[in-house]
């Protein structure tokens, strides 16, 4: 039923209806890449050649590298997303091992708090947020853009779950050799600790270099501007409707993540399913 | 729950006091910026809603109810609701049917399954500022594939993001496009999750076409799969925003504005903190709507697998 032994004929149906989607899928990345190496002329006669008359992508790519800090906006969503990753990361791993292993009261108050937040989208205290940012003047910095998501609750969530799965044992051993609670933190869970970090950090990861609406809200100008704001700051400003230009924009800010999704699929797909719950 | 009878070294009463110590001391951390960041500026916003509060003012007065009754009787918000509405009941079941479909067509052979996961998988990863303009490039209603490709067939194609009438399914097209992989991967998951005995014994009990394997297994096994993405989908759904905000900004003539997308421009364009604090709770609470009626369906319902 599986289809092992199947032929590749009576397998034939089922890839090209998985092709033919896949084609629909993948068309806005094709015709993307196709406009940005396309001369203005040739984009306005619409035709539906795919592969450019006239090749124009140097002068496109070029006109993005000259008129954009591009490089400043990649290097500005890197600091954010390591930022934010490497505050939630120190934050949540020994709040999740304290909720997880430790016996204290207000225990179960504190898994209730983690439950309560998991059901808080990050889009409600964004007002107080940016009033508060304002007041103490820290907008359109770095610090406006990490601080809102330095804890993470689903973290703090993910980790327990995942540490309650480590003996008991292991730890009391650490606890008579006479290891502190945090050295046991550092030196004992997190070595066992990398999976569900790693499922992590892709999903933290994706969710922060994609984002729009936090940016949009702190981020004036192009200092600190992220890959996101950097594409509608050059359309606005510098591309217009030079569509071979704006497309070639949008393939340099596509390419990091993609390619790093290309060379590490199963991971990728593996921590943001399994981080999923968050959306 | 670890039993007592495992831990070969219970502690000794005196120490349970410092373990409590350390387990507050390793948690300070998450617990102030979780009460700076989250706590405090969402019970901030709560407040917020009830006041006539925008940014500058000098004096703050609370009104009430009188910002949520002035947002049913705006016009935008109406549109605004009626948009997002639309939007997630649109992308909701297409992605979601669209998805299991793809899964199950993945799931069916061995051929090429890593390769389609990652072409469906791609638009999860991508920068969806970037992608929209790319949509807005095919949708274009003169230079765009998309209306190329239907004067090839001989059909005048629409001004897809510029006329109301045809705003709201463009963007609805770019939502199912942004969610599907996601949910054909949890639905592949689901699928992998039902042992092959089963399917096995149904044969030996006379289900054999693959139509009846699928309505008497497959659907109810993935029970607490499909109500699991419905609710994840509806909720992704419900905070579609960047596509808005980079193609049409909730025009034209606000026939695209959707919940976040008027608690932004409202909040941090026009800045009237206290009416864009209203539009959140009313966001909030259908969020919190949506996951307890998924919670209780779950507890109701027998857990398979």
């Amino acid at each position: 039923m599986r289809g092992q032994a199947r032929s590749l004929l009576a397998d034939m149906p089922r890839l090209a209806v998985l092709g033919l989607i896949g084609l629909v899928m993948l068309s806005p990345y094709i015709w993307m890449v196709s406009a940005s190496l396309k001369p203005l002329d040739e984009l306005f006669r619409a035709t539906l050649n795919l592969v450019p008359q006239t090749f124009h992508g140097h002068v496109n790519y070029g006109r993005v590298f000259a008129e954009v800090p591009v490089v400043r906006y990649i290097l500005n969503g890197i600091i954010v997303c390591a930022g934010i990753l490497a505050f939630q990361l120190a934050f949540a791993i020994p709040a999740g091992y304290a909720i997880a292993k430790l016996r204290f009261r207000g225990r179960d108050t504190l898994f209730a708090f983690v439950m309560l937040g998991l059901l808080v989208p990050a889009h409600v205290p964004a007002l107080p947020l940016y009033v508060a940012f304002a007041q103490i003047g820290i907008l359109n910095t770095y610090a406006a853009l990490i601080a809102p998501f330095v804890s993470s609750v689903f973290a703090v969530f993910m980790f327990r779950q995942f540490f309650r799965s480590i003996p008991d044992d292991l730890i009391n051993a650490a606890r008579v050799d006479g290891m502190t609670e945090a050295s046991i933190v550092w030196r004992v869970v997190l070595p066992n600790a990398w999976p569900a970090a790693t499922a992590f950090a892709i999903f933290s990861v994706v969710a922060h270099w994609n984002d729009l609406f936090w940016p949009l809200i702190v981020v004036n100008g192009h200092s600190v501007a992220t890959p996101a704001l950097g594409i509608l700051y050059f359309r606005t400003e510098e591309a217009g409707d030079d569509f071979g230009a704006l497309m070639a924009a949008a393939v340099i800010m596509t390419t990091p993540l993609v390619a790093a999704f290309l060379l590490a699929q199963r991971r990728f797909i593996e921590g943001i399913t399994m981080t999923g719950l968050k959306g | 729950m670890a039993s007592p009878a495992l831990s070969l070294t219970q502690p000794r009463p005196s120490l349970i006091h410092s373990e409590a110590a350390a387990a507050w001391l390793l948690s300070a951390p998450a617990i102030i910026a979780f009460a700076l960041m989250v706590m405090i500026p969402t019970l901030a916003a709560i407040v917020f809603a009830f006041t006539d509060y925008e940014l500058g003012s000098r004096v703050i007065r609370f009104i009430g109810w009188a910002n949520f009754v002035e947002l049913f009787e705006d016009r935008g918000f109406v549109a605004s609701i009626r948009n997002t509405a639309f939007f997630v009941a649109v992308v909701t079941p297409v992605s979601l049917i669209g998805g299991l479909l793809i899964a199950m067509l993945i799931e069916a052979g061995t051929r090429g399954r890593a390769f389609f996961r990652a072409v469906y998988f791609l638009p999860v990863v991508s920068l969806m500022v970037a992608m929209a303009t790319a949509f807005q490039y095919m949708y274009h209603p003169t230079i765009g594939p998309v209306n190329a490709l239907l004067r090839q067939i001989g059909v005048a194609g629409p001004s897809w993001l510029g006329s109301s009438d045809w705003v709201m399914i463009s963007l609805s097209i770019v939502g199912v496009w942004e969610q599907i992989g996601f949910n054909m991967v949890l639905f592949l998951a689901g699928l992998t999750a039902i042992p092959r005995e089963i399917y096995a014994a149904a044969e030996v009990d006379g289900v054999r076409s693959p139509w009846a394997r699928f309505w008497m297994v497959t659907w109810p096994l993935l029970g607490p799969t499909t109500l699991f993405v419905l609710t994840i989908t509806m909720i992704r759904s419900l905070r579609v925003f960047d596509i808005v905000a980079t193609l049409t900004q909730g025009g034209p003539n606000k026939a695209s504005e959707v919940l976040l997308y008027t608690m932004y421009t409202e909040g941090f364009t026009f800045f009237r903190l206290g009416y864009s604090a209203a539009i959140t709770l009313v966001f909030l609470i259908i969020v919190l709507v949506l996951m307890l009626v998924q919670t209780r369906i779950l507890d109701k319902r027998v857990h398979y697998g």
